[in-house]
């Protein structure tokens, strides 16, 4: 008996994500040299955000696990991100 | 196949237990990087000019260390599902090297601080004001917090290798090899944000 289906992944989607990070990480030093401003946070932030959903979704295998597995992240980033928010408009408003 | 008896096993449980202390990881980071934000947002000029001191060339090579890292154990997890035990061995061996290599990394860059006498609590950091102070007090707590789940994570997969070079772990039950995985990827993950914020957004 199986206890689940084992999906291989094959070295090479591996190498190929590895070189995307990589390009990823060198593009977010270059932008964030030239760039002043929020803007720059904002596009540091946004690489950050790419490289880890691939992250996430290859190298953790979310892709191919249980969809309950990526519920649960999406839940914790999004709690996460409505704490921030509401620090935020207390920090600003107050 | 279930001809002899086994014993009871469930991968599914493993991987949500090694996902649940994950998400208490992400939110442990996670407060920290609002308490960072925060801070930044009300002492944007000192935290601006403290940025500008730490070394970008260090911190790319030690997030492309991670990254190449995490490849290597992501593909370690192949190499065992293929019944290639050598690879799978060598594979983590390298995830290991470039771990210590991070940490040796981390090592010198610390080192520059504490020759220039920055490090939490100390007197000539206080001169330089109420931002510095922040600023450096969260870049040490969370950098070292960090190399400290390298470290965590670096045992880990060490007992890991020792299971799969004795044949404990084999090809048809590495779950404990994906799970090791999982959490070096978390640290991944994190210093994945906490390059920009520290090195890159000056």
């Amino acid at each position: 008996m199986e206890n689940e289906k084992n999906h291989i992944i094959p070295y090479r989607t591996f190498l190929y994500i590895l070189a995307l990070l990589i390009t990823l990480t060198l593009t977010s030093v270059a932008i964030t040299q030239i760039y002043l401003g929020t803007l720059t946070v904002m596009l540091a932030l946004l690489i950050a955000a790419i490289k880890s959903s691939f992250v996430l979704r290859i190298f953790m295998h979310l892709k191919f696990e249980n969809k309950m597995f990526s519920i649960a992240v999406i839940a914790v980033v999004l709690i996460l991100s409505v704490v921030i928010i509401i620090t935020f408009l207390d920090y600003l408003y107050r | 196949m279930n001809t002899t008896p086994e014993i009871h096993r469930d991968d599914l449980a493993s991987k949500t237990g090694m996902w649940f202390f994950l998400f208490t990881e992400m939110l442990l980071f996670g407060g920290l990087f609002i308490v960072y934000s925060v801070y930044r947002f009300r002492n944007a000029e000192a935290f601006h000019l403290a940025a500008k001191e730490l070394n970008v060339t260090i911190g790319t090579i030690n997030t492309i260390i991670l990254l190449v890292s995490s490849t290597t154990i992501a593909m370690s997890i192949t190499a065992i599902q293929k019944k290639d035990k050598r690879l799978a061995l060598l594979l983590l061996c390298t995830t290991i090297l470039l771990g210590l290599a991070f940490l040796v990394n981390k090592y010198f860059e610390w080192g520059e601080h504490l020759k220039e006498h920055i490090y939490p609590g100390s007197a000539v950091l206080a001169l330089r004001g109420q931002g510095d102070v922040l600023f450096y007090g969260l870049y040490f707590f969370m950098t070292g917090l960090h190399a400290l789940h390298i470290i965590i994570g670096l045992i880990f997969i060490g007992v890991i290798t020792v299971r799969i070079y004795k044949d404990k772990i084999k090809y048809d039950n590495f779950v404990l090899l994906e799970n090791s995985g999982l959490y070096w990827h978390l640290v991944d993950l994190i210093w994945i944000f906490l390059f920009p914020l520290f090195y890159l957004i000056t």
